[in-house]
This record gives structure tokens, sequence and C-alpha cells, in this order.
């Protein structure tokens, strides 16, 4: 037996090849993940890299004279004195005495500089402290979103001047040369609603209107869904219509969502002839969308709880209902709350179906509950990305931050849960 | 004989010894079980005496366990399967359609074969029958039940310091003395145990084959097992099931030393099973 090898030696020869095969295998694992996290770092880096400067916004120093009868103000005590008060020309005056300005066409290209919504600032400055009223004082004043744009990019090779004119270059040279520009937290990003105007423009409207849709999704569909699931599970008879019902579930979780939204239009607004844009209709939508994902989970999670202590509870003499309420759902509650919560996450990213009941419009005010006119984040950054100004460019990066933060919270939460909640048996 | 002709005969033959008995605590007449179309129990007519422990022995697959939860309804958890015949507790018809489950299973306790404690505190795990059913109406009371169902069940000294620990964290003996505990909390009449010391090791089981020993004073206990010497020094009567049908019950000093039937004689000399 020469030419015959021994199992032996059979299974050395194709050691060699067998190692590499593995190799390659982990190659390729290693490959797709390196691949997925850096699809992530440029993702993040490119948003955090222009979104890290909507946070801060530019500020022009200026000496303003607050003497009332200039402002129009009579008696500070009165109701709606500062709503009538001047605070725009005593902006406008303490620019052109700054920069001495007496030509009408460059006093014009000089209130350019400052944004609309100073003034408004200024009021509500003096309005809390009357006391500035009849003196001088200097304040730091909101500039203009090109002023912002360029003055952020002034140390880069080719600063964006977009639509100044070298006359107001100069100015804002002068001004930065003597130390009267800066810039400072953004704050109006983060406490007012949208704007046409860029540096007027905040998140905190989108973000309310967020939070009402996702809070009338949350308090609708997890009730629903896990009654729904605990049925399926525990008392629905298994035959052909629960099977249709399941496949049903399943199919319903693989609906565009957009399809929701038609659906919503079709019912809530036109047929219930409830109001567009509210953030009840868009939870009612969002319910409709996050109502499979949630049932799916729930029953995983109840079909997961070990027989064992189902008899072990029925055994004692429990009821269905005691035995559901006292063991299954609490024993299942992590599973449910991390479907809830993942639920909720692809909800608050949802765009398309708030897009087909109206929660698209651009609304000023702040939403102060579920009835009043309000967008949702990923619909401000839709909007914001659309829009022409430059300068929203930046805010759109920043929308995108403060959506991923919220989104990463709920994760975080989502696994926080999970491992608070589990217990072992 | 080969098993074959075992399982001719075991088809052709009633059950053979004293199935029935005088003012029996649970009768059973002609029972008969299927799993879908299958069926599992073939007319089993067996009594179980007042505060008497029972055996029932047999190959893995005879039903011991199928007949077992027939008596306190537990085989309404599965969908498939069905049970005929007659099974009475005391004058209470078991399977009268108008019976409520709830106050049948707090006469008719179980203790499982795995040891499944709630996973809650010792004391949580044994107040929970007592609690659903409202057996007390103070917390003292409730303390009281706790503390004599656990000093019942031998395992006082060993938890009455940590009652308010997790019951999964004791040992698989300890636990299944819980899960007796918890049984009779509820003060059943009846226990039924399935195989109640097949996870544990032998100082856990003798152990609970004492307690079992101590509870048949106040307890009627019907116990399935697969350890002939636990089946001899426990139990005061012995079914024999083989390819669910009963084949023969006697006491179980004359089904262990001098049975009736081939059949019994084989599996407890080993021959089979
Ligand atoms: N849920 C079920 N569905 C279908 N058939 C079942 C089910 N439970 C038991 N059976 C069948 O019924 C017969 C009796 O099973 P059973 O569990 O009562 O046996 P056993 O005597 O307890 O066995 P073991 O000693 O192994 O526990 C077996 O043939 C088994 O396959
Ligand atoms: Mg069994």
């Amino acid at each position: 037996m020469t030419s015959a090898e021994s199992t032996i030696e059979k299974v050395n020869k194709n050691l060699a090849r067998r190692y590499r095969a593995e190799q390659r295998f982990r190659l390729y694992g290693i490959l797709s993940v390196l691949f997925g996290l850096s699809c992530l770092v440029v993702l993040f880096t490119d948003i955090i890299g222009k979104g890290y400067k909507g946070f801060v916004s530019t500020e022009i120093y200026l000496t303003v004279d607050l003497s009332s009868d200039d402002l129009g103000i009579s008696d500070p005590e009165v109701e709606n004195a500062f709503m009538q008060a001047d605070f725009e020309g005593a902006i406008k005056r303490a620019l052109y005495a700054r920069l001495d300005v007496t030509d009408r066409r460059a006093k014009r290209a000089l209130n350019a500089l400052i944004s609309s919504g100073a003034s408004y600032a200024l009021r509500d400055q003096v309005k809390r402290q009357p006391e500035l009223l009849d003196s001088s004082h200097g304040f730091w004043l909101l500039a203009d979103d090109d002023v912002d744009t360029w003055y952020k990019s002034v140390d880069s090779k080719s600063p964006f001047t977009g639509r100044l004119s070298d006359e107001q270059l100069t100015w804002l040279q002068t001004l930065d040369f003597s130390g009267e520009l800066r810039t400072a937290l953004n704050t109006t990003f983060f406490t007012s609603g949208d704007s046409r105007e860029p540096e007027m423009a905040g998140i905190m409207g989108a973000a309310l209107g967020s939070f009402f849709t996702v809070l009338v999704t949350l308090l609708l569909s997890f009730p629903i869904g896990v009654a729904a699931a605990v049925y399926l599970e525990e008392y629905a008879p298994k035959n052909r219509w629960t099977d249709l019902i399941e496949v049903n579930i399943n199919n319903l979780a693989a609906v565009p969502s957009i399809i929701f939204g038609l659906l919503g239009l079709a019912i809530f607004i036109n047929f219930f002839e409830m109001p567009r844009s509210i953030p009840l209709v868009g939870g009612l939508v969002l319910t409709l969308m996050t109502l499979p994902t949630i049932i799916i989970s729930s029953r995983a999670a109840i079909k997961a709880v070990p027989p064992s202590i189902r008899e072990a509870a029925l055994g004692l003499g429990a009821s269905k209902m005691q035995m559901v309420m006292h063991h299954v759902l609490p024993l299942a509650m992590p599973g449910m709350l991390t479907g809830a919560i993942i639920g909720m996450a692809q909800a608050l990213g949802e765009t398309a179906p708030l897009l087909m009941i109206g929660m698209v419009a651009f609304v000023v005010d702040l939403p102060g509950g579920v009835m009043d006119a309000a967008t949702a984040l990923p619909v401000q950054i839709f909007l914001w990305a659309d829009s022409p100004e430059r300068a929203f460019v930046e805010k759109t990066s920043a929308a995108i931050m403060v959506l991923l933060g919220f989104l990463f919270l709920m994760n975080a939460l989502a696994v926080w849960l999970r491992r608070r909640l589990e217990r072992r048996w | 004989m080969n098993i074959s002709e075992h399982t001719a005969q075991a088809h052709a033959d009633k059950t053979v010894g004293e199935p029935l008995v005088k003012n029996a605590k649970m009768s059973m007449r002609g029972v008969n079980v299927f799993y879908a179309d299958k069926q599992a129990i073939y007319g089993v007519d067996l009594d179980i005496g007042r505060n008497e422990v029972i055996a029932m022995i047999g190959p893995s697959g005879c039903g011991k366990s199928t007949f077992l939860r027939c008596l306190n309804r537990m085989n309404d958890t599965i969908d498939i399967c069905r049970v005929e015949g007659k099974l009475m507790l005391e004058n209470q018809d078991i399977y009268d359609p108008s019976l409520d489950v709830v106050p049948l299973r707090a006469r008719v306790g179980m203790v499982f074969q795995k040891p499944n404690p709630f996973p809650k505190s010792i004391y949580d795990n044994v107040a929970y029958g007592p609690r659903i059913h409202g057996l007390a109406s103070r917390r003292t009371e409730l303390d009281e039940i706790v503390e004599t169902s656990l000093r019942k069940a031998g395992l006082w000294d060993e938890v009455k310091d940590r009652l308010h620990g997790p019951g999964t964290g004791l040992s698989g003996g300890q636990q299944q003395r819980l899960c007796i505990a918890r049984t009779i909390a509820v003060s059943p009449e009846v226990i039924l145990m399935d195989e109640p010391c097949s996870a544990l090791d032998p100082i856990a089981t003798a152990k609970i084959e004492e307690l079992i020993a101590e509870l048949s004073e106040n307890y009627t206990i019907a116990i399935v097992t697969h350890s002939m010497q636990q089946a001899a020094r426990v139990s005061h009567r012995t079914a024999y099931f083989h390819l669910g049908k009963l084949i023969e019950v006697n006491d179980t000093e004359k089904v262990f030393t001098n049975p009736d039937h081939d059949l019994t004689e084989a599996y407890i000399t080993g021959r089979f099973g």
C-alpha cells in the first residue's frame, strides 16, 4: 500500500487549504466592519464639521443710546410701551455713529449688517432691566446671516462674501480689527422656531413638534401593541384566521411609510376633518406605522417567557389574566420596551408620512400642545436643506446633529432599560 | 417473552390488582386522553385513597405525566389535548364544563419536574398562591402562612435570613422544596408531583422523600417517578403504566416483591424500561 495515503496524511494535505479559507472568511468580516465604520466616520466628520458652526452666531458690539424720548417710551409702566418703542431706530443710529455714515445709500448698506431680530432681543433685554433706559450702554447684537457666514470663513483663503459689497466688507474689517465682532453661543438656535432669516431660525419648534408627535405615538402604540401581542400570544386560538392576521402584521411592517401618510391623509384629515399639520395627526399616522414593529417585538418577548413559569402560576390556581399580569408581562417587559423604543426612534426619524399630512408647513411659533401646528425634526432638516440661503447649510447640519443626538439617547435608553430590567431564571 | 408480545398483552388485558378503593379522594373511570388524533391514555380506571401516597411508574412515554396532568386539568393548556372519561374529586366532576379551574387547582396542587420558582423573592414565591386566592387578610397572617409552609417543606432554617432574596438564587434542591412550599401554602387537598427529584442529588432527594412522608399525614399525594427505590420508599400503593394503559395497581410492597403482572415484573426487574 505505497500509493494509498493514510487518513492523517489526507487531513494534513487539506489542512492548509482549510486554514486559508478560514482566514479569508475572517478577512471578509473585518473588511465589512471596516467599511461600515468608515462610512460612519465620513458621515460624522462631514456633519459635525459643517454643523458645529450652526451652534454659534456672529455678534456686533454697539453702544446704543437708550433715551426714552428717542425710543418713544413715555412711561415704562404702561403696557405695550416697549412694543411700540423704536429700538430698531436706536440701533441704526448707534451703527451710523460708530462708522460715521451720513449718506442715505450707505446707511441702507450699513443697516443690512444687523439682523432684524437684534432689535427684538434688545427690546426684551431693556424690558427686563428698565434701569438701562436714558443712558448709553454697550450691547452685543446679532449680525445678519451674510455677515455670519463671512465672519465664520474669514480665516480661510477665500472668505465667503456672498452679497456683501466692498464697502460693507471694509466696515466689517474695521469692526473685526477693533474687536467689535465675535462669535457666541447661538441660544436662538436652541430656543426659537423656524424663521426666514437663517440667523433667527431655531430648532426648538421642530424639536417640540417631534416630542409631541412621538409622545402621541408612544401613548397610543405601546398599549395597543402590547394588548394585541398579549391577545395573539395568550388568548387567540391557533387557526387559519390567526395565521392570516400574523402574516398581515408582518406585511404591514414592510409597507413603505409614505403609504401610511396617504392613509392618514385620507382618514384623519379628509374623513374625520382633523386640522392639518398638527402633532396629533402626525402621532396617529406614526402609530399606524410603528404598531407592527411593536406587536412583533412584544410577541417575541412574550414567547421568550419560559413555559415553566406559566405552568407554575396556572398550577397554583392563577387565572389566565393573573398569569399574564403577574408573570408574563413583567418578564416580557424589557423586550417589549426595547421594541417600543426602537419603534419610537424609527418614528422620530420618519419624514415621508409627515409630509403627507402637512407637517411640512413653515411654523414660526413654538407649538404648545398636540393641537398646535408644528413641524418635526426630520422635516425641518428637509426644509432647511431645501433653502437657498448659504447660512442654512450649517443649520441643516446642526439640526441633523440634534436629531442624531436624540436617536443615540433613545437607543442608549433601550440598552440601559434592557440591562436594568432583565432578570435571569 | 419479547417486547412485541408484551405489547400485544398490554392491549388485550384489563388492569390487574386493586385499582379501586373504598371512600376514595379521587376516582377516575374510563379515562382516554388524545393528543390531536394520537391516543396517549387508554381507558384507565383508578382510585386514589385519602391521605395516601400513590406512585406512578412505567417506561418513558407511557403517559404518566399525561395522566397526572388530567387530575388538575393542566392539560387544558395544551390546545391539541382532549380528555374523555369521568374524573371525580370527591363529589366534584373535574371535567364539568361549568367548573372553574381556579378553585380546582387550589384544591389539587402540582409540583413540576424542573424546579420553577418565580423570578421573585422567596417570600413572594410562597405568598403568591395565598395572595391570589385571598387566603390572608392581614400581613401577619400571610407571614405566618409563609413560615409554616417553608417549615413544612423543611426549608425554613435555610432561608429564614434571606426571605427577600431571589428564589432563583437557591440551589436546585432548595428550589424544588421552595416549589413544594409554594404549593402547600394554598393548603391543597391533593398534591401532584411529576418526577420532583429528577434534577436533584441523592441528599436533596432524601430530604424531599422525608418531606413526602410527613406531608402524607395531611395530604393526598400522587407522585410520578422513574426511581423504583423512591416509589418503594415513599408510596403506599403503586400504579404501573405501559404504553398508555394502566397495567397493575397494588400495594407498593406487593408490586415490588410479588407483582401480579408479567409486564410489571419485567419492568421492576429491569428487563426493559
Ligand atoms: N404536548 C404533547 N403533544 C403531543 N404529544 C404529546 C404531548 N405530550 C406528550 N405527548 C405524547 O404522549 C405520550 C405520553 O407522554 P407523557 O409525557 O405522558 O409520558 P411520560 O410517561 O410522562 O414519560 P416520561 O417518563 O418520559 O416523562 C407520549 O407518546 C408523548 O409523545
Ligand atoms: Mg413525564
